[in-house]
């Protein structure tokens, strides 16, 4: 037993002495006096940025201003909020859908701000569903999910959505190597080596309007593919995505695939992969997956279930796919301003390395290889070096830009935020995180034009920093001033679910150009209601449809009644407001179901099915105005073989007079 | 109970919102607000406050406006308010371009908010209906079809 013990504190006290900075002893020290006029956005001013944050497993994205660190909203990407309605109502539910049917939670990591010349050009942003793999696009005028699509062959979409310098492709590479779908998976699970394959996805994105395409796949050895980044400028045309477990283990990976010294970063000629596109060289393989559009003008989703890809494989189509050995079991893959200078950070190295995109199509045109894995030509890692940054700390995982020659990475391991110059690969300085950060974000910082003032650190641990609640803590996130050489934290702030990757906008490039109220003339929803002298009551069959319209304050029709037992309700509602943050609610008693919230011009349907007889109050669930608690009416639920016809009323159906 | 019960006694004993059985002379309303205005004497009742200063308005009704002010009526504005003289949410209609200039209702229609906020009339009328009128986004063009719907309303008997 002594023996097993005794090595862990020593480890430990050889760690404390060795790494600094682990957990300094009075975080108050390292704040100055000048933090909070820094971070300090008077009542009624603006942020000076947008952060759009991951919202981890929550499956949403979130929307912080920045430097307050305030939350302005939280965007209902891949998982159902019954607060908004989002994958509750009629016209919401295709969104989730998938080729599994409809699932009402995911896991989004990364965000990423769509491009134009390699800056970003705040017309959307991308999210990806990591546990089923999805990838979702939300428009920046709505803050809403404009459009998710699926994605075939692939298991754990981590190393999405990255994109390419003009949007052409947001690229999803598949964590878990699987079978493909359109084989047997029915295999012994201890067959991965013959049998388990790794896709990567190439989505297209029409210019005009942002609409997504799965335009091809490459099969890959089956590996695992962790993230990725696009070249941009002199190496736009290529794609680079770090992988481990080229042990190709599939169980106990935190051993087994940590054996090799080395594992790989992956460099992709899409270029080279259309050119084959064109030329015939790609099959269309069926396939199954589910492509799910929210239309602005109806108001409601649409879900298409395709059935085929185009597939490429990167072993017989020569020259799309080179891997670069990269120590250690590599995470972060970033590519500088520049285009020049890919990192990968090996999450169990001492180490980083730099690899030069020049180096690497000499090396290239050279064929300087180590040889091939599973057919695909392995660059000798001298080649495409361009050198190390030698002890920068413990456990590197993110690196950004901030457009000066400095590069930041983030240290799990170790806690900490370092700055370190491109061309000399020193370290210029380093800043403690609290703790165990993950990914960090600067404006830009993943653009060809980063707009560096600040840098945030989104940590997976928070432990002491927050009032305690319970077990489970707010997730935190660390605001730093890096306008100056040295790097200096201004703000603490917790975020939703469990921050990944996130990205930031200047504000004057989003704020004037929001959606303020849908125009109600425009409304093409099947089940608008124009107005009040259209609300009405039909039934047809055992369905029953419910034309409602909202206005301060009152529902029309408020008072309905016919409604049997066995009917099926839709309840369409009409918001007829045409002015801004006027949403009204909608809610009944009883229904097994969530609130809508609608939106000024907008309609929304909430399904309901009666379970029980009597009277069913519903009301408006958002404080709407003075009256806001008036709005209100009644639903009157009859036996199944009740004579009662249906009626429907607002202001008229007063009580009887006496006989 | 007691509380809407005053209300209506308030506004029966008042104007503007016009109760059910509201009886209120247009002209009495109109010259009490006007008294009413002492903080505020740059602010002309008439014309309210927003783009419109003169109002053409042509001896005969132009039926085609009407129409398409009808439409607008339906969609964005019957909801609250009645073409007879019952207060819904808002006062009805009849008789209002009687009561204001054309221009101030214009107004009114097209820079809702500033007007609600300035207006002593709009203010009176607040304190009964406790509805600020939303802003319902209306054009100029739209806003002046609606115009001419409420004269033909004020045509009929």
């Amino acid at each position: 037993m002594k023996s097993n013990i005794n090595p862990i504190p020593l480890f430990l006290l050889l760690a404390a002495l060795t790494v600094q900075s682990c957990k300094p002893k009075n975080a108050g020290n390292l704040i100055s006096a000048d933090a909070a006029t820094k971070t300090y956005v008077a009542p009624g001013q603006y942020d000076e940025f947008y952060n759009l944050v991951s919202g981890g497993f929550s499956g949403q994205m979130s929307v912080y201003g920045l430097p307050s660190g305030r939350l302005f909203r939280v965007i209902p990407v891949f998982s159902v909020d019954p607060e908004k309605g989002y994958g509750y109502s009629e016209e919401t539910k295709p969104m989730l859908n998938t080729s599994h049917g409809f699932i009402p939670w995911d896991d989004l990591h990364h965000t990423e701000l769509s491009q134009t010349n390699g800056e970003v050009d705040g017309r959307w942003i991308f999210g990806n569903a990591n546990n089923t793999p999805r990838v979702a696009r939300i428009d920046l005028t709505s803050f809403k999910t404009s459009e998710i699509i699926e994605l075939p062959n692939s298991a754990g979409n981590h190393s999405s959505p990255f994109i390419t310098e003009n949007t052409e492709y947001v690229v999803a590479g598949t964590r878990f190597s699987v079978p493909p779908d359109n084989s047997n998976g029915d295999v012994p699970i201890n067959t991965f080596k013959k049998n388990f394959k790794g896709y990567i996805s190439f989505i297209s994105v029409k210019k005009e309007n942002g609409e997504m395409d799965l335009a091809f796949q490459i099969e890959c050895p089956g590996v695992n593919f962790d993230l990725s980044h696009a070249g941009k400028g002199k190496s736009h045309g290529w794609f680079f995505f770090s992988c481990y477990n080229t042990e190709q283990a599939n169980t106990l990976l935190e051993v087994n695939a940590s054996q090799r010294d080395k594992d790989f970063i992956m460099a992709v000629n899409w270029k080279k992969a259309e050119e084959y596109i064109k030329a015939g060289k790609a099959k269309r393989i069926p396939a199954k997956y589910a492509h799910n559009k929210y239309n602005e003008k109806t108001h409601t989703a649409t879900s298409e279930m395709k059935t085929e890809v185009l597939v490429l494989d990167s072993k017989a189509l020569k020259e799309i796919c080179y891997f670069i050995p990269c120590p250690k079991s590599p995470h972060g893959c970033d590519v500088d301003p520049t285009g020049e200078f890919i990192v990968g950070s090996g999450k169990l190295a001492a180490l980083i390395p730099v690899f030069s995109f020049d180096k690497m199509m000499k090396a290239i045109a050279n064929k300087q290889f180590d040889g091939d894995f599973e057919g695909i030509p392995v660059i000798k890692y001298e080649a495409a070096l361009y050198g190390e940054v030698k002890k920068p700390g413990l456990g590197p995982l993110h690196t950004e830009f901030d457009g000066n020659g400095n590069a930041y990475t983030t240290f799990f391991v170790s806690s900490e935020v370092v700055k370190w110059n491109i061309k000399d690969l020193k370290v210029v300085d380093r800043v403690p995180t609290y703790y165990s950060v993950g990914h960090l974000c600067i404006p830009g910082g993943d653009s060809k034009k980063p707009n560096a003032k600040y840098l945030i650190a989104y940590n997976k641990i928070t432990k002491d920093r927050y009032l305690p609640t319970g077990p489970e803590l707010a997730q935190s996130a660390q605001l730093y001033d890096i306008s100056g050489e040295k790097m200096q934290m201004i703000l603490d702030f917790p975020t939703i679910g469990e921050p990944h990757y996130a990205q930031a906008i200047s504000a004057d490039l989003l704020k004037n150009k929001q959606i303020k109220f849908y125009k109600i003339e425009e409304n093409a929803n099947k089940y608008v209601t124009k107005g009040e002298g259209e609300a009405r009551v039909v039934r047809d069959g055992n369905v029953v449809h419910v034309y409602m319209t909202s206005i301060r304050s009152h529902f029309a029709p408020d008072n309905i009644e016919g409604i049997k037992l066995g009917d099926e309700v839709y309840i369409h509602v009409t918001n007829l407001e045409q002015d801004w943050d006027v949403p009204h609610g909608f809610a009944i008693k009883g229904a097994r179901n969530a609130e809508l919230l609608i939106m000024p011009g907008e309609t929304q349907t909430m399904k309901w099915i009666p379970e029980r007889i009597g009277i069913f109050p519903m009301y408006c669930t958002d404080f709407c105005s003075a009256l806001h608690q008036e709005m209100q009416g009644y639903i009157r639920v009859s036996p199944k073989n009740s004579p009662v016809p249906i009626s429907f009323s607002l202001g008229t159906n007063k009580p009887l007079a006496k006989k | 109970m007691k509380i809407r019960l005053l209300l209506l006694a308030f506004s029966l004993g008042i104007f503007a919102c016009g109760g059910n059985e509201a009886q209120t002379s247009d002209a009495t309303s109109e010259v009490k607000t006007e008294k009413d205005n002492p903080e505020n004497p740059s602010y002309d009742p008439k014309r309210g406050t927003g783009k419109f200063t003169n109002v053409e308005i042509s001896p005969t009704i132009d039926l085609v406006m009407v129409k398409k002010g009808k439409s607008h009526f339906d969609l964005k504005c019957g909801s609250c308010h009645r073409l007879n003289t019952e207060r819904l949410v808002g006062p009805g209609w009849k008789g209002v371009t009687a009561r204001r200039a054309p221009e101030w209702i214009m107004n009114f229609i097209t820079n809702t908010d500033e007007m609600i906020n300035k207006d002593p009339q709009v203010q009176a009328q607040l304190e009964l209906c406790l509805v600020r009128m939303p802003n319902q986004n209306l054009s100029d063009a739209d806003a002046r079809s609606i115009y001419e719907f409420m004269r033909q309303n004020d045509t009929k008997k």
